[in-house]
């Protein structure tokens, strides 16, 4: 059993709870929003790894079409899984932010709109994994739908660009305030390593998962002697 | 015979079974008219029917298309004659492209008959351009096609086909479900703003990622399947 992964994890566990007594005690509140303004430090480094864990999906995905190594499904399987509860978690942090700003718990914005959309294209990558027994039928099938399902993924990112509306564009560390740049820089450091033990430990289920359906070796041939 | 050749000898044989025995076509009209009856008797007032006239029409063909896209298939997997259909001297590509052009002929078909009839049950007074209004019915019809001709592929292989086609799919063609029934409305209403040509743009573009990756993934799942 490999350390690194677990020294990771808890790397990104202390790192999360550093980064979210810094959000919550330490940086200063918004100037506009006060302190609803620290969902910042969660929603936004959820939101970034939500579409990077996907773009991990995208690479495992790509990687079996073009190798057919059941490794690369083992990291699209892995990816899409722990994407989704990211952009599950990303649509709660949204919502609990918007009530407060906006006055509602959900609202029909491009930005709120495309992300559920990022999430049920996935979600139904997922069903459609269980939906055959063939290990090389589910990763042709869940490779090829992760690759149409990555076209909403961009269109998530972009929207508030395309789209202006109620929800504010991508901030810079030119918009945002020095002490709040590195509690969030924190805070998106411990997303990182959380992200990585996820995937890996997921990955290694979907591996071992691999090994047990496997069928058994055959018994070696009996030695004939004369 | 190169590739475009194959594609129009496939959807030559899709339509001529088509035409053999019409029971896809005329299901699909019945089973998108009875969507626009059951939304009338829902509705609370008429004049609703009329502003959500256009969204009625696409969500009447989305449903429509995923029956027609789990047939287009479900003939291909009787009596193994998918397992056939790799022995063909036609390349994968052609096969795909052939029969979501036939979807997409079967598709359009049906808005053609279903969509004067919205007009009158409706009582929806047409005042755009027409010209604007058949293509966006063809880019609409072709959105709901391309992925939909591959996702019936791989459902009508899986366990739970007819639940699995419409979650696979519905989420995919948001932006062409928008597009197309945004699009409907303003030209239906009058176009005075031009903006039926902004929702055709994204129609094409749409059209244009989903038929070029569906038609380059089809062979790897014939094949794998």
């Amino acid at each position: 059993m490999p350390k690194w992964e677990h020294i990771a994890g808890l790397l990104g566990l202390i790192t999360l709870i550093v980064g979210h007594y810094l959000g919550l005690f330490w940086a200063p509140p918004e100037r506009m929003m006060g302190d609803v303004g620290r969902l910042f430090y969660v929603h936004v480094p959820v939101a970034m790894f939500a579409m990077l864990v996907f773009c991990v999906a995208f690479v495992g995905a790509l990687g079996y079409l073009l190798t057919s190594r059941m490794e690369a499904d083992w990291l699209n399987e892995a990816a899409i899984e722990v994407g989704v509860v990211m952009n599950v978690l990303l649509l709660m942090l949204g919502s609990i932010w918007g009530k407060p700003t906006w006055g509602v718990w959900w609202t029909w914005d491009p930005r709120l709109t495309s992300a559920t959309v990022m999430l049920l294209t996935f979600v139904g990558v997922i069903l459609l994994r269980q939906a055959t027994q063939s290990p090389e039928k589910r990763a042709t099938w869940s490779a090829v739908a992760t690759v149409l399902a990555f076209v909403n993924v961009p269109v998530t990112y972009m929207s508030v660009k395309w789209w202006r509306s109620i929800h504010q564009m991508q901030s810079t560390p030119e918009t945002v305030s020095e002490p709040m740049v590195f509690v969030f820089r924190v805070n998106l450091l411990a997303m990182a390593l959380l992200m990585t033990w996820f995937i890996a430990r997921r990955w290694r289920i979907a591996k071992h998962r691999a090994m047990a359906e496997a069928p058994a070796p055959l018994p070696p041939a009996p030695q004939v002697t004369s | 015979m190169n590739v475009i050749r194959q594609t129009f000898e496939v959807l030559r044989k899709e339509l001529l079974v088509e035409w053999r025995s019409p029971a896809r076509v005329s299901g699909l009209f019945f089973f998108a008219l009875a969507m626009l009856l059951m939304v009338a008797f829902a509705s609370p007032t008429e004049g609703i029917l009329r502003t959500q006239a256009g969204g009625t029409l696409w969500i009447s063909l989305l449903l429509a298309s995923t029956r027609s896209m789990d047939q287009s298939w479900s003939t291909e997997m009787e009596h193994g004659a998918a397992e056939g259909m790799l022995l063909w001297p036609v390349e994968p590509v052609a096969i795909y492209y052939g029969k979501a052009l036939a979807n997409t002929a079967i598709l359009l078909a049906v808005t053609v008959a279903i969509f004067p009839l919205m007009v009158g049950l409706y009582d929806v007074p047409v005042r755009g351009d027409l010209s604007m209004l058949a293509a966006i019915a063809v880019m609409g019809c072709a959105a709901l096609a391309a992925p939909g001709t591959l996702y019936g592929l791989i459902t009508a292989q899986a366990r739970g086909a007819s639940v699995l086609l419409p979650l696979l799919m519905f989420p995919l063609v948001v932006p062409a479900l928008l597009a197309a029934s945004r699009g409907t409305m303003v030209v239906i209403e009058g176009d005075p703003m031009l903006q039926g040509s902004s929702w055709l743009s994204l129609l094409v573009a749409f059209n244009a990622i989903h038929w070029s990756l569906s038609g380059l993934f089809f062979g790897r799942v014939l094949e794998d399947g």
